[in-house]
């Protein structure tokens, strides 16, 4: 029987025992929609912040916005992050450190560029000698979030739309085609 | 104290070394003095029963295009007054004593001078660039400061 994983599975606790043979339930997918469903439903963040941003990033992982509904928890080394959120300021002296954290994330990694320093340099655009004017001059970037600083829904729906993103991704090469 | 009258005493100590007072438009008046006394006045500013400046509140660099200046923000905490200190300095390679002997917070206040406007503090324990990276070249809050075009290949 056809069942779609991202609705979900889990079998109530007093069901009866699943039966075994010809009976049992099978679920049946492409293995690119269970790949991709199982990234996204777990989209841990490295603990990265430079500026007021920062402060946003915060919020939207605290009780009120809660980003652990959607598998979203902070990590506090890049060894175990998927996703960098670029929240704030990049400037020329932190870019080889941003570069360096990057780096050593594992693949597939995402990356979301917070707010307008990060897209683009923001209030730093023109005059400034120190500001990198736009993290996507360093590391590519998947999904860019305007705000100054966004709000936590606005960071919210940058993560939503990034699962948009890694649910259209091709794992496999026969799909690849 | 008032500035005026500290300006007075310095005037009757170090003579010719204290040049002039600016009032107008300060708050605190400034004392002018000679780059090559100022580790000398500093030192007695700091001990002095009368003086006892005992906080630098702030150290700037300043720059006039023709010359740079060094502005120290001095308070006392024991008579609760407060002036200013000032050195002109030369566009040619700037250089003063540094003040970090006597006022040990002013090391990361001179590193920050040496970093934005390459004025050479002598004597400092650790002078080095603070704000920029290391191999960062010129002193960007000069007047006469041209952007590099590239740095390290990102584009500035």
């Amino acid at each position: 029987m056809s069942h779609d994983p991202a609705q979900g599975s889990a079998a109530l606790p007093h069901a009866p025992a699943a039966p075994v043979g010809p009976e049992a339930h099978v679920m049946v997918g492409n293995a690119d929609l269970f790949v991709n469903w199982a990234r996204k439903s777990s989209l841990w963040y490295l603990l990265f912040a430079t500026a007021c941003c920062g402060i946003e990033l915060m919020q939207a992982g605290a009780s009120r916005y809660d980003l652990d509904r959607f598998g979203a928890v902070f990590r506090a080394t890049p060894r175990q992050a998927d996703l960098m959120i670029v929240a704030g300021t990049i400037t020329h002296k932190m870019a080889e450190r941003l570069k360096r954290l990057y780096d050593q994330m594992p693949e597939p990694k995402y990356v979301i560029s917070m707010g307008s320093c990060a897209n683009t340099g923001g209030p730093f655009y023109k005059d400034s000698y120190c500001v990198v004017k736009g993290v996507d001059l360093l590391i590519p970037v998947d999904v860019y979030i305007p705000g100054c600083p966004p709000r936590p829904e606005a960071l919210i729906d940058g993560i939503m739309q990034l699962q948009k993103i890694i649910m259209k991704k091709k794992n496999f090469a026969a799909n690849k085609a | 104290m008032e500035p005026q009258a500290i300006f007075e005493t310095l005037k009757g100590k170090f003579g010719d070394a204290v040049t002039e007072l600016q009032s107008e438009g300060f708050r605190p008046a400034f004392v002018v003095v000679s780059p090559e006394r100022l580790a000398e006045i500093a030192l007695y500013l700091r001990d002095d029963p009368s003086m006892r400046f005992d906080s630098l509140m702030c150290l700037s660099g300043v720059d006039y295009k023709d010359r740079f200046a060094v502005a120290y923000h001095l308070y006392s905490m024991t008579h609760r007054h407060a002036v200013g200190l000032k050195v002109f300095l030369p566009r040619e390679n700037p250089s003063v004593a540094s003040v970090d002997p006597v006022w040990p917070a002013a090391n990361l206040m001179e590193r920050e001078a040496f970093d934005l406007f390459g004025i050479v503090f002598e004597g400092s324990k650790d002078l080095r660039r603070i704000l920029l990276p290391e191999d960062w070249e010129g002193h960007p809050l000069r007047k006469d400061y041209k952007y590099p075009e590239f740095y390290h290949g990102i584009k500035v």
